[in-house]
């Protein structure tokens, strides 16, 4: 086991790293920027090193300084948590070099997360489902609809040179494929300057639902259930469970086994999650493999009772797994609402400032993950994550009455902060019956302004 | 019109870092003598990693700059003066 694990990372998850680290017995080191001085991961670790100026860019994504506080503080392994360095490929093979140990998936693994049209060819070769798509750009009119025809409707047309949801046209039969074909290729060449155009199949109403997965050194890999994280506002998540209000045991078997399939299928060790898009029909498809510890993790923690931090330490240690999911005692349901410094009314504008009022929520079924603190002043620099609030109860309902009460416990102030929306939702008729889409944010959202409109 | 009247401040609508350059590599979005349009973007302002377009409120020049590249900027701050045309 490691002697002294160096925290690569600030905020919240830099304490549940050193929470981890104070309960196995090892000894931690924090890094911070000049701008973080009195934040609570400094206070709480015990050594702390300065690593440089306020910008990210020059302290925590260094990675020439945060080796060298390792080497002088004679760490032997560094945990980068999640964002940052948590999956620079250049980071692990900097750490490997010198003889520190990056707690996480091999270089090689962080490598072929980057690249996602490789990863889709293994996983097609692995027989894990992929999104069927063309094979590249499709030139004439029969081809897509000889391609169509095999994908099935509806249909996606997308313009290579397009991005963010622009240049795409869904067709739901051929006859508005043979119309919108010739148009996507005209728009694709005046919009973005490539008429390349090429074919996907269109998920509707989709959600977004991961499977956590663990794998150690001996070729031992398990999956430990899923999470529901299908609300999300703007690709960020903002709500995720364990369970998913629609998985059935039979279909948990089918995503875990084609999950583990993925992890096996790129060599894959320690922590990762295998993220999937589930259609109405409950057809699954494999969007990507996040190679980190996720912001989301703590609801897989407490319906499993694995502490997944413990564990990637314990793998990266090379340990082994003696345990399959099936052999976990699985108890009720988790709701993890991330709360955000930004102003839900105003666009979500980020707010920086001073926490004055600080009450945090307690009680039974309340786990809440947090750097604040009474006369924190939240620093301009950094992500507005300022605390995940995890509530548990034997039943859904459940869990959602704790949430209400817990959210409603919770005063931070003047800082604005996303409270008020998650009580808005965990009001929600739709809400409550576990009946959403990605789509779900938009009716709690005022109209948005369009950026390029504003003054 | 007298010439105050004609210098419009550009002021911080809340605090970041306060950017001159799409990216460190290129050019900055404006000079000292840059001939700006309405609406056009003067400056980034990131702030909890959020990056907001800081807009030109006028037609005219840009007749001084007040913050370095990189720095810090507090709400109301003055980040440009520019002379309408």
């Amino acid at each position: 086991m490691f002697s002294k694990i160096l925290i690569a990372n600030r905020g919240e998850i830099a304490l549940r790293i050193i929470r981890a680290c104070k309960e196995s017995g090892i000894k931690n080191v924090a890094v911070y920027s000049e701008a973080d001085k009195d934040s609570m991961h400094v206070k709480m670790a015990d050594e702390n090193v300065c690593i440089g100026p306020s910008i990210s860019s020059k302290s925590y994504l260094n990675i020439d300084n945060i080796i060298k506080a390792a080497k002088e503080t004679g760490a032997d392994a560094i945990h980068p948590g999640y964002g940052y360095l948590a999956e620079k490929e250049e980071f692990a093979k900097e750490c490997a070099k010198n003889n520190i140990v990056f707690i996480g998936p091999s270089p090689e693994n962080l490598g072929l997360a980057g690249d996602k049209i490789r990863a889709k060819q293994i996983m097609i070769k692995a027989g894990v489902p992929v999104i069927p798509a063309s094979d590249g750009g499709v030139e004439t009119i029969e081809e897509a609809r000889i391609i169509s025809e095999k994908i099935g409707y509806p249909v996606m047309l997308k313009a290579s040179g397009g991005g963010g949801g622009k240049g795409i046209k869904i067709c739901q039969d051929e006859e508005m494929l043979s119309e919108e074909f010739l148009m996507a290729k005209i728009e694709g060449r005046t919009s973005f300057g490539n008429d390349e155009v090429y074919i996907e199949k269109f998920i509707d109403e989709p959600r977004h639902i991961e499977f956590q997965v663990l794998a150690d050194k001996f070729g031992n890999v398990i999956h430990l259930g899923e999470r529901e994280c299908t609300i999300q506002r703007r690709f960020q998540k903002l709500i995720e469970e364990s369970p998913s209000p629609v998985m059935t045991p039979e279909l948990r078997k089918k995503m875990g086994k084609a999950a583990v399939d993925a992890a096996r299928a790129v060599d894959y060790f320690n922590a990762g999650t295998v993220e999937f898009l589930l259609d109405k029909d409950n057809q699954f498809y494999f969007m990507e493999i996040n190679s980190r510890i996720q912001v989301e993790h703590p609801v897989t923690e407490i319906i499993t009772g694995v502490d997944l931090v413990k564990e990637q330490i314990r793998l990266s240690a090379g340990e082994s797994l003696d345990y399959t999911f099936d052999d976990l005692n699985l108890r009720g349901w988790a709701i993890e609402c991330r709360i955000n410094a930004e102003d839900p009314e105003r666009n979500f504008l980020p707010c920086p400032g001073r926490i004055d009022e600080y009450m945090p929520p307690a009680g039974f079924g309340v786990r809440l993950d947090t750097h604040l603190y009474q006369g924190y002043e939240l620093p301009i620099y950094y992500d507005s994550l300022i605390a995940k609030l995890i509530c548990y109860n034997l039943t859904r309902e459940g869990a959602v009455s704790v949430m209400k009460r817990a959210l409603g416990e919770f005063r931070i102030a003047p800082v604005k902060t996303t409270i008020p929306l998650y009580l808005k939702i965990m009001d929600d008729p739709f809400f409550q019956k576990g009946e959403f889409n990605t789509g779900f944010i938009e009716k709690f959202l005022p109209d948005e302004d369009d950026d390029d409109d504003d003054d | 019109m007298s010439d105050t009247a004609k210098r419009v401040k550009v002021m911080a609508k809340m605090s970041g870092v306060f950017y001159r350059k799409p990216a460190p590599e290129e050019a900055p979005f404006v000079e000292i003598g840059s001939v700006v349009k309405k609406k056009q973007v003067l400056a980034l302002l990131e702030t909890m990693k959020v990056f907001q377009k800081v807009k030109s409120p006028a037609n005219g020049k840009i007749v001084e700059i007040l913050v370095e590249n990189e720095a810090v900027v507090k709400d109301e701050d003055i980040m440009f003066i520019i002379e309408k045309g």
